[in-house]
C-alpha cells in the first residue's frame, strides 16, 4: 500500500463540484505534482489532505492510517500557501521557530534547528528582518524553511513560485529539487505551469474539471498522452480532428488536414474506427519525409514565419483544417515567404492518436 | 494645479469655514475665557489645581474610564472575533444588531438601563428569583450603573473598530499556523491577537479619549454620585455660572487628551494602525 492514499473523494460547493472522485497514490519520498487548468480542482484536492477542507465523502490514508477526520495540527504535513503566508509580526527566525516551539522542543534544538534550516534554504543574513522587509524569493525560502523545520511527513505546495518572474523561477525550481532529493521528503506540488511540472516531478496528475484524467511519470504524459485534454496541456502540441479508418488485413490509416497515411500496427489497438484526435509536435514536422518511412504530407501555405533562436517557428495552414506550428530548421526557412506553398511530412510513428472527447 | 485639483480644493472651502466659525473659534474663546473669566491671570487654574472636588472629578473620571475601556475592548473583541468566524448569511444580521444601538437616542438607552438595573429591575427579579443573591444588588444610581451604560454605549465602536482589523487579516496565516501544529489556543494568542494589535490600539485610544468626556449616560446612570468631569463642568456652567472654572477644567481636558494621543500616537501598534500595515 503506498504512502498516502485518496480514495474517492468527492467535495461539492452548491452546484460546483471541486473534487469528483478523486482517487491518487503517492509513494514515500516521491515528488507528485497536481496540473491543470484554474478551477480544476487542484488547490481544493491539497487543502483535503491538509485537513483544511473536510471531503463530503471518501477517504485519505497516511501510512494505511485512515486521516480522513484527523484536525491540519495533528497530521504534521508542512504547507507552503500561495502568497507565503508567513508571520508579518515574526522575525524570519522566528517564524521558523513557530512549529518548533508549539512542539514544545527545548531552547537549544530550536535555536540549531533554526540555523540549519536557515543555512539549507541560504538566508542564515536575513534571520532578524522581518517578512515584509525581504524580496518574493526570499519570503518564498522562508515559507518552505518553514514547512520543513519540523521534519513534516509530507510537503504540500500550492502554486509556490506562480508570484516569481522566470527567471528566480528558474532557480527556485533546482533549489525545490536539490530540497527534494536533500530532505527524503514527499513533496505534494501544485501547479498550473507544465513546464513546471515536467522539469520537476517524479509524476504528474493531470486534472480537469475536478478529475484526475492521467497520472504518469512526465514523459509517459509527453509522449502517450490519453486524452485531447491531456495532449493538449502537455507541451506544445498540434492538435487535429481526423478519421481512423480499419483496413480488412488489420492495418490502420488515419485520414488528416487532407492526407492519409497507415499507422504502424498496434498503435492504436482500442481505439473504434471513426472521428478521432491526431496531435503532432513541431518538432516531429520536417520539410522532407524520411526515406523508408511512411509520412503524412500535409500541403498548405506559409502564414506566419519566427525565429526563436534555434530553429525557426513556422506556422502553416493547411488546406483541409486548422493552422499547425512546426519547428523548421534556421537556415531553411529564408526561402519561405509568408503566403508560399509548403508541403510538410510528418512521420507516421510521430503522430499520436487520441479519442476525441 | 489643474482646473479640476482646484475644483476639488474649491469644494473643501465650506467645510474649513463651517469648522472655523464653529468649532475652531468657540475652542479658541474656552481657552481664552479660562485666563479672562472673571479676572485676567491664571487664577481659575490656580484654583482647579488646588481643589478637592476637582481632584475627586479628575479620579473618578480616570477610573470610570479605564474600566470602561478595559471592559469595552474585551467584550468588543469576543463579539468581533465571532463576526470573523461567522457564515456571511449569519454575519449580516449580527452586524445589523451590533448596529442597532446607534439608532437609539443616548438618553432612551439611559432610560432602559435604570428600568433594567433598579431594584426591582429585571435583573435584580431574575438574579433574588433565582435565589442567587438575597439582597437586590445596586447596579446603577453608582460607579457600576456608569460603568455598564458607557460600556454599552462604545461596544458598537469598538466592534466596528476592531472587527474591521480582523477582517484585513489574510486567513491563510491562521491556517499556516494550524498546519505548522498550532492549537486554537497558540493560534489565538500568538497569531490572532497579535496581528490584530493595530485595531485595539485604535479601538483603545478612541474609546478611552471618549469616555474621558461622557455626560449624559453618568450624570443620569451616576445621579449625582459618580461625578466625571464633563458633568462637573456642565453644572459649573448652569448652575453655578462659574465660567472660569469651566472653561480652564475644559482646557486642561483638552490638553489631556492631547497628551494622551500624543503618547499613544509613538507606539509602534498605533502607528502601524495609521500607516495600514500589519504587525
Ligand atoms: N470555498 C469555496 N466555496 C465555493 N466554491 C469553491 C470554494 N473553493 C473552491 N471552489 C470552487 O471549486 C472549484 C475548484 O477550485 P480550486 O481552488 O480547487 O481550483 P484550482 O485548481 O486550485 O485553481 P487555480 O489554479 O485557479 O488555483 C472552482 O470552481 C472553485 O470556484
Ligand atoms: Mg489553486
Amino acid at each position: 500500500m503506498s504512502f498516502l492514499v485518496a480514495r474517492d473523494l468527492r467535495k461539492t460547493y452548491g452546484p460546483v463540484t471541486a473534487l469528483a472522485d478523486i482517487g491518487l497514490d503517492v509513494e514515500e519520498g516521491e515528488f507528485v505534482t497536481l496540473l491543470g487548468p484554474s478551477g480544476s480542482g487542484k488547490t481544493t484536492l491539497l487543502m483535503a489532505i491538509a485537513g483544511f477542507t473536510r471531503p463530503d465523502s471518501g477517504t485519505i490514508s497516511l501510512a494505511g492510517r485512515d486521516i480522513t477526520g484527523v484536525e491540519p495540527e495533528d497530521r504534521d504535513f508542512g504547507f507552503v500557501f500561495q502568497g507565503y503566508a508567513l508571520f508579518p509580526h515574526m522575525s524570519v527566525a522566528d517564524n521558523i521557530a513557530f512549529p518548533l516551539k508549539v512542539r514544545k522542543w527545548d531552547r537549544a534544538r530550536v535555536d540549531a534547528r533554526v540555523e540549519e534550516m536557515l543555512g539549507t534554504v541560504g538566508l542564515a543574513d536575513l534571520a532578524r528582518r522581518k517578512p515584509r522587509e525581504l524580496s518574493g524569493g526570499q519570503q518564498q525560502r522562508v515559507a518552505i524553511a518553514r514547512a520543513l523545520a519540523f521534519h513534516p511527513k509530507i510537503l504540500l505546495l500550492d502554486e509556490p513560485l506562480s508570484a516569481l518572474d522566470r527567471t528566480l523561477r528558474e532557480t527556485m525550481q533546482r533549489e525545490l529539487k536539490r530540497l527534494h532529493r536533500q530532505t527524503g521528503v514527499t513533496f505534494l506540488y501544485v501547479t498550473h505551469d507544465q513546464e513546471e511540472a515536467i522539469a520537476m516531478s517524479d509524476r504528474i496528475a493531470v486534472f480537469q474539471k475536478g478529475r484526475i484524467v492521467q497520472v504518469g511519470a512526465p514523459r509517459d504524459l509527453y509522449y502517450a498522452p490519453s486524452t485531447r485534454f491531456v495532449a493538449g496541456f502537455l507541451g506544445v502540441n498540434n492538435l487535429v480532428d481526423a478519421r481512423l479508418v480499419r483496413g480488412a488485413d488489420g492495418a490502420v490509416e488515419i485520414e488528416a488536414l487532407g492526407a492519409r497515411v497507415a499507422l504502424p500496427p498496434g498503435k492504436v489497438a482500442d481505439l473504434p474506427e471513426g472521428p478521432a484526435t491526431v496531435f503532432m509536435r513541431p518538432e516531429d514536422i520536417a520539410l522532407e519525409p524520411t526515406p523508408g518511412e511512411p509520412a503524412l504530407a500535409i500541403a498548405g501555405t506559409v502564414a506566419d514565419v519566427s525565429f526563436v533562436g534555434s530553429f525557426d517557428l513556422v506556422v502553416i495552414e493547411p488546406r483541409g483544417g486548422p493552422e499547425i506550428t512546426a519547428h523548421l530548421p534556421a537556415d531553411r526557412t529564408r526561402a519561405l515567404p509568408v503566403g508560399a506553398p509548403i508541403t510538410v511530412f510528418v512521420r507516421a510513428d510521430a503522430i499520436g492518436v487520441v479519442p476525441n472527447t | 494645479m489643474r482646473p479640476f485639483d482646484r475644483w476639488a480644493v474649491g469644494l473643501t472651502v465650506p467645510a474649513v469655514l463651517l469648522t472655523t466659525l464653529f468649532y475652531v473659534l468657540p475652542i479658541a474663546q474656552v481657552l481664552v475665557l479660562s485666563v479672562t473669566e472673571p479676572a485676567p491671570g491664571l487664577a481659575n487654574y490656580e484654583q482647579l489645581l488646588g481643589s478637592r472636588a476637582v481632584a475627586r472629578v479628575v479620579m473618578t473620571t480616570l477610573e470610570v474610564s479605564l474600566w470602561t475601556t478595559a471592559l469595552t475592548i474585551a467584550a468588543s473583541y469576543v463579539v468581533a472575533y465571532a463576526l470573523v468566524q461567522m457564515r456571511p448569511s449569519v454575519r449580516r444580521v449580527a452586524l445589523f444588531m451590533v448596529l442597532v444601538p446607534f439608532w437609539i437616542s443616548v438618553l432612551v438607552r439611559a432610560f432602559s438601563w435604570i428600568t433594567i438595573l433598579r431594584r426591582e429591575g429585571l435583573v435584580n427579579l431574575a438574579v433574588t428569583g433565582l435565589g442567587i443573591v438575597d439582597e437586590p444588588l445596586q447596579l446603577v444610581h453608582n460607579r457600576t450603573g456608569v460603568i455598564i451604560g458607557m460600556v454599552h454605549y462604545m461596544m458598537p465602536f469598538a466592534v466596528l473598530l476592531i472587527y474591521a482589523n480582523l477582517a484585513g487579516i489574510d486567513r491563510r496565516i491562521m491556517q499556516a499556523g494550524r498546519s505548522l501544529g498550532a492549537r486554537p489556543m497558540t493560534v489565538f494568542w500568538k497569531l490572532w491577537v497579535p496581528l490584530s494589535a493595530p485595531g485595539i490600539a485604535v479601538a483603545t485610544l478612541f474609546v478611552f479619549i471618549f469616555s474621558l468626556g461622557f455626560l449624559i449616560t453618568p450624570t443620569l446612570l451616576g445621579a449625582g454620585r459618580t461625578v466625571m468631569v464633563a458633568e462637573y463642568i456642565s453644572v459649573q456652567i448652569t448652575n453655578t455660572l462659574r465660567w472660569g472654572v469651566a472653561t480652564g477644567l475644559s482646557t486642561m481636558l483638552l490638553v489631556a487628551v492631547g497628551f494622551v494621543v500624543f503618547i499613544a500616537m509613538r507606539q509602534p501598534a498605533l502607528r502601524a494602525a495609521f500607516s495600514g500595515r500589519q504587525g
